[in-house]
């Protein structure tokens, strides 16, 4: 199993957001997980590649069997797991490029292999850019700087398809994109996905979920997971919002 | 000087071979002479002057011009104005000749201190070069004898000098006494004007008419200056239509028993020459603490004639205190000052950095770039002027002045005075403070970018204008020496 979490309770600034979560991703599975603004959603996210500020008061995280919650930032992310920001964050003067060798490059030194040659990295790169439709001007501008909504989305599924980690945590990476890069982002994010890895997509739409079918569909409502399903649950909740899901589990109880 | 006579012998083949014979027996010994003996007692005085002149073996007109400087020096007050505390500097305390200190001589590499090793392997310095640095004694300082020599004969065959600023007084005393301290004149400030009666000695360069210099004149060439001593002075004399770029110091960590160091160094671009000037600085700044550490306090500045060039580019990381503000008065028309800095704190260090650009001439141009970085519990300060005379019609100015901060213990200043006396001027001055965020590094950690690695993308790429103007292999040491620099930086 690539993630297990279990019972996980998690607090921001001694308030407890996460209320004890339960999610297992196998390899080659795309969960979805959709719920109302202010649920725990980036919350979650945040907590599984360890920013600092979210702290877990309880559970457990497996990653590959390993206690995720013991490691540090990077090396979560050197043990393959990616987070595509709701937020992507700009660092001026530092470009794609140089950001990116980097990241490869202290990725590969984890693994004990030797830094990428120089021309690989700009082929591959390329490559990449073709797929998601990006000029690779990109390439020499500096990480978010400037960029629209939509080009700091796609910048961040570009990332993920350099990186190729093996599970991918996109929060909101649909929202702001319009139609057409709708499209292309989740042919980049399909393009990604082998039976090796797992997407964890987090989303308010449907649409998105139109493009990247799920096998697994999930509603967080204040810090719980209050109801699990196929893809037909997305469709389900888009005709009766989430008003429906949070009086099921009230049934349920 | 001991390092004069040698610079002075290794052109003859006999003194070659004494060399070699030295360089590979008992290096200990290998320069004893009366003169390295030779140290003088603590303190300053006429008669301490005259001693190091008298040492020096130096002309009349020399020591006169040193006692000037001195008895200017006895008038003049300790600036306090800088951004920057210290405990008073006792004057007397200071031994203000000696020979140059040979550093203890090692057998190899294993006997260097590893902490100093894994910095020479982090900024990428060659072994030979770690060897040169550390003072292991093997062949390679024959080898970078031959390859000075080679350099001076290419050179001369120019009409180019260089050389020590004690050779240069002895050999061409017709050009140190035309152009020392006409740019910066022993009255200008105490410094300068201590510097100017003790100098101990420096560099010396002149370009002739028409004359492009092939190479950058690097003080790493000549030989066995490591040592230049506390009190240096460099002269560089570019005549019409001349050009050359010459680089000071380098990135290794450079350490020193003497904790003031005063230099001075001056520049004259006649009509329609350029120089440009870099220097990497990194001198030791103390400990973690702020213990020890070097206190730097420099005067720089060049004078541009017709249509001429300066263009300052400065990395600094080093020194426990920098007081520094490399200059360019533009005197002829249509000259062109450029002054490019980056200058890191870290922990305990002081740097109050920054430029004058004078403009006396018309259509007179000046750019400042100047980024500083500060982390720990340093301080940083940007201190720049910008004045433009009432006969510069249409001076321009462009002023940008950045301060990147690291944690939230440390300081950045911005101290920008500009003085405007011809309507036509156009000066603009930009000034942007930012911090490395935490959620920046959370980011590069999220793609698994260390922290360290993180800082040094960010630093580096925030530094880049100023990078861009370093000559090539400069600017790849100069990166890796802000990674180092600001290494702990961030918990
Ligand atoms: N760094 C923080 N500081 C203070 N409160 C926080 C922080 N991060 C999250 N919270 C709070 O935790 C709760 C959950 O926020 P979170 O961002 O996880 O919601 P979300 O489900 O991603 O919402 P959205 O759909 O709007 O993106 C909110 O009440 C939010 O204000
Ligand atoms: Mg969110």
């Amino acid at each position: 199993m690539l993630l297990k979490i279990k019972e996980l309770r998690a607090s921001v600034k001694d308030t407890e957001i996460l209320k004890g979560i339960n999610l297992k991703v196998n390899r080659g599975e795309v969960h979805a997980i959709m719920g109302p603004n202010g649920s725990g959603k980036s919350t979650l996210a945040n907590l599984l590649s360890g920013r600092e500020g979210y702290e877990a008061t309880g559970g457990e995280v497996l990653f590959d069997g390993k206690n995720l919650l013991d490691m540090s930032t990077e090396e979560r992310a050197c043990q393959g797991l990616f987070l595509a920001f709701q937020y992507p964050v700009e660092i001026p003067g530092v470009s794609i490029a140089n950001f990116l060798k980097s990241a490869v490059n202290d990725i590969r030194a984890y693994h004990g292999l030797s830094k990428i040659d120089a021309m690989e990295f700009l082929t591959l790169a390329k490559d990449k850019m073709k797929m998601l439709d990006m000029d690779s001007k990109f390439l020499r501008r500096s990480v978010n700087d400037g960029f629209s909504g939509g080009e700091k989305k796609r910048n961040e599924v570009f990332q993920l398809s350099m990186l190729n980690p093996r599970l991918a945590v996109l929060d909101e990476t649909d929202s702001g994109l319009d139609i057409d890069a709708l499209k292309i982002v989740a042919n980049g994010v399909n393009r990604f996905h082998t039976k090796e890895n797992g997407v964890v997509l987090i989303t308010h739409y449907q649409r998105l979920l139109d493009y990247i079918a799920p096998d697994f569909v999930h509603v967080l409502v204040k810090g719980r997971i209050v109801e699990s399903g196929g893809k037909e649950l997305a469709l389900h909740l888009e005709k009766h919002g989430y008003d429906w899901a949070i009086k099921s589990k009230k049934r349920v109880n | 000087m001991q390092k004069d006579d040698y610079e002075g012998k290794f052109g003859s083949k006999d003194q070659q071979e004494t060399l070699k014979r030295i360089t590979k027996s008992d290096y200990k010994y290998g320069f004893t002479s009366d003169i390295e003996t030779d140290t003088i007692p603590k303190g300053l005085s006429e008669d301490v002057v005259r001693m190091i002149s008298a040492k020096k073996n130096e002309p009349e007109f020399m020591l006169e011009w040193r006692l000037r400087a001195y008895r200017h020096w006895l008038s003049m007050i300790e600036p306090t104005w800088p951004h920057v505390s210290y405990s008073a500097i006792d004057f007397q305390d200071i031994i203000y000749y000696a020979a140059p200190k040979k550093k203890a001589k090692l057998d190899s590499l294993d006997e260097v201190d590893p902490k100093l090793r894994a910095t020479f392997d982090k900024l990428g310095i060659s072994i030979e070069e770690q060897k040169r640095i550390s003072g292991v004694a093997v062949d390679a300082i024959m080898d970078s004898a031959s390859v000075a020599t080679t350099f001076k004969k290419d050179l001369s065959k120019l009409g180019i000098i260089f050389c020590s600023f004690s050779e240069a007084i002895r050999n061409h005393p017709e050009l140190i006494r035309k152009y020392m301290g006409t740019v910066v004149p022993y009255t200008d400030n105490f410094y300068a004007a201590l510097n100017s009666a003790v100098f101990s000695d420096g560099s010396f360069c002149y370009i002739p008419k028409g004359v492009r210099c092939p190479m950058e004149l690097s003080t790493y060439f000549r030989i066995n200056t490591a040592n230049t001593g506390q009190f240096e002075r460099t002269l560089i004399v570019a005549e019409e239509g001349a050009y050359v770029s010459y680089l000071e110091g380098c990135t290794a960590p450079m350490r020193d028993e003497n904790q003031l160091h005063a230099a001075v160094v001056e520049i004259v671009s006649h009509k329609d020459a350029e120089v440009k000037y870099s220097t990497v600085q990194n001198w030791y700044p103390g400990d973690e603490k702020g213990r020890g550490g070097i206190y730097n306090f420099v005067t720089k500045r060049g004078i541009c004639h017709k249509n001429a060039k300066i263009s300052w580019t400065q990395v600094e990381t080093g020194s426990a205190i920098t007081w520094k503000y490399p200059s360019v008065i533009l005197k002829g028309d249509r000259s062109i000052g450029e002054f490019y800095s980056v200058a890191v704190t870290n922990n305990y260090q002081q740097a109050d950095t920054g430029t004058k650009m004078i403009h006396l001439g018309e259509n007179t141009h000046s750019t400042i770039i100047s980024k500083g970085v500060s982390a720990g519990y340093s301080q940083n300060s940007y201190r720049g002027l910008v004045k433009v005379a009432k006969n510069a019609k249409n001076a321009r100015n462009f002023s940008q002045c950045d301060s990147l901060l690291i944690g939230d213990q440390c300081g950045a200043h911005t101290f920008p005075y500009i003085e405007v006396n011809n309507p036509t001027a156009k000066v603009e001055h930009e000034a942007t403070t930012s911090k490395v965020g935490e959620d920046q590094i959370f980011y590069c950690n999220q793609r698994g970018i260390s922290t360290e690695d993180a800082i040094s993308l960010i630093v580096n790429g925030y530094c880049k204008e100023v990078f861009r103007e370093l000559p090539m292999e400069f600017a790849v040491e100069a990166q890796n020496l802000l990674a180092v620099s600001l290494e702990g930086s961030v918990g």
